[in-house]
């Protein structure tokens, strides 16, 4: 990655994970890992953001709402799935209620496998992310789009 | 009459980092009822059970929840081994203590640093989240993971730790201890802190108990109530005196996890000191025919493991009552008649486990 053009806003939902990411993902703004000297702040407003994490697999339940809180965000966005359960539905695949990775309900742009998926895979993820959002940006530019 | 209104309040929002849903009903800015809603992060991990074979189902025992890994494993092994009649080497047990404790402190400093940052308190939440590092760092040496270590089995521990390994956990549990002075006096005397906290989310004694409230909910509500007194793991060997409060409110609440992180910085001490020489495992045969219950104290609260096997290496049922299934009860009664900004510390204050209670 050459630069950052951009300071990036996160939002991140638990779609059913053990907790075990959310906590890593968590981990990663704090003093340790510190993803907020690359201009990254963790935001709770899907309006307001850029990147959405996503960990844990898709249940009936959150299914909607991962449609939702997708829908709320402006374009361009990128979605990363955090962790073998958003990937892939993990160890949880064969449970009665999880439907499998969160690319059965939304597209996802950047896999994060792991489980749990360390801090160093989770940066290195975003960091993949922050290539694909520029260039989807200049996409959405050529396109007449947002400026 | 003040006129009433329903907000609704989750699954995603900025408090907590998992999804739960309450129908908050206000009167004005005071709230008169609270009515939850689960189930974002059910998986039907119980189910399961019946798939993989009773070794393999300890690391999806692991995976219930992230942040309380390391009990859930150990609860489950402790089921299956009482089943079958395993008795686990005197070396194991200590281990397995050691690493409980170790989760205790780990699951401490992630409560407190959340609560510090439900109160806004912004350098508070990434000291507490600095210091946990320290502990994380000393489980990737000595099980590989930072979160989920699968360490336990049925039979024993996985993985033994070196002399190296021992001495380093001594010295990280030296320096957290050193360096968590400045945080607990912050938490402890803060006049920001304090003046969020203190006479906040009443519980009393008697409410406490007729409501069922496990763990640090109910020992600061000053009755001294601890698994660990059971003797379960090496327990038995070490010196435990539940920590308890009689504040009965959000800041006794707090004072009661602050304790209890030095009183397990003085188990896993006296633990490493104490540590037999011997096998961690023994072998394992046939297959588990019976039922059991077993109760462990989690970094939450008493959590019950029930097992049934029919003599198949497939149980027929596993389950499991966490500690914030119990303590909803209670945190439902406290949230009434507490203002609207105050809702989400006293969630907090229960140390919810959304995961767990799902599964």
């Amino acid at each position: 990655m050459s630069k950052v053009s951009k300071s990036p806003w996160l939002l991140h939902y638990d779609a059913s994970s053990c907790n075990g990411c959310d906590i890593e993902v968590l981990d990663c703004l704090t003093p340790k890992y510190d993803i907020e000297r690359f201009g990254i702040i963790n935001t709770g407003d899907p309006f307001q953001a850029d990147i959405l994490l996503i960990t844990g697999g898709v249940n009936s339940q959150t299914e909607s709402v991962v449609k939702q809180i997708y829908s709320q965000m402006p374009e361009p966005k990128v979605v990363v799935a955090v962790g073998i359960c958003a990937c892939t539905g993990g160890v949880f695949k064969e449970c009665y209620n999880i439907k499998g990775g969160i690319d059965t309900v939304i597209p996802v742009d950047v896999y994060v496998p792991g489980c749990a998926a360390r801090p160093e895979s989770i940066i290195d993820g975003v960091v993949k992310a922050l290539q694909i959002l520029d260039e989807k940006q200049t996409a959405l530019r050529q396109n007449g789009g947002d400026s | 009459m003040a006129k009433r209104s329903i907000v609704p309040f989750g699954p995603q929002h900025p408090v907590l980092p998992e999804p739960v849903h309450l129908d908050l009903v206000l009167e004005d800015e005071t709230v008169v009822g609270a009515i939850p809603s689960i189930g974002y992060v059910h998986r039907g991990l119980e189910k399961l059970v019946e798939k993989r074979d009773f070794k393999q189902y300890v690391y999806i025992a692991e995976r219930i929840c992230g942040i309380c890994s390391c009990g859930h494993g150990l609860g489950y092994c402790m089921a299956v081994e009482n089943v079958m009649g395993i008795e686990v080497p005197d070396r194991a047990k200590y281990l397995r203590t050691i690493w409980i404790e170790m989760s205790r402190v780990h699951s401490h400093l992630l409560w407190l640093g959340l609560l510090a940052d439900a109160m806004g308190f912004e350098s508070l939440f990434m000291e507490s989240w600095r210091l946990r590092e320290k502990i994380l760092d000393m489980f990737d040496e000595t099980t590989g993971g930072r979160i989920i270590h699968s360490v336990n089995q049925v039979g024993g521990v996985q993985k033994d730790m070196d002399s190296t390994m021992l001495n380093d956990v001594l010295r990280a549990v030296e320096d957290l201890q050193k360096e968590l002075k400045p945080v607990i006096d912050t938490f402890l005397q803060d006049y920001t802190v304090q003046s969020r906290l203190k006479g906040t989310g009443i519980l009393k004694r008697d409410d406490a108990i007729a409501m069922g409230a496990v763990g640090p909910m109910l020992r600061a509500s000053g009755e001294p109530y601890d698994v660990r007194m059971l003797g379960y793991a090496a327990y038995g060997d070490l010196s435990v005196e539940p920590v308890i409060s009689t504040g009965c409110d959000s800041y006794a609440r707090c004072e009661v996890r602050l304790k209890e992180l030095l009183q397990s910085f003085d188990l896993i001490r006296e633990a490493i000191g104490k540590i037999p020489e011997g096998p961690v495992s023994v072998p394992v045969k046939g297959n588990p025919s019976g039922e059991y219950f077993v109760r462990i104290e989690q970094p939450r609260g008493e959590a019950i493991y029930y097992i049934k096997g029919n003599g198949t290496k497939y149980l027929d049922r596993f389950r499991l009552r966490t500690p914030t299934t119990s303590n909803i009860p209670p945190m439902v009664e406290m949230l009434k008649g507490c203002q609207l900004a105050d809702v989400p510390i006293l969630i907090l204050t229960i140390d919810p486990c959304v995961s767990c209670t799902e599964r």
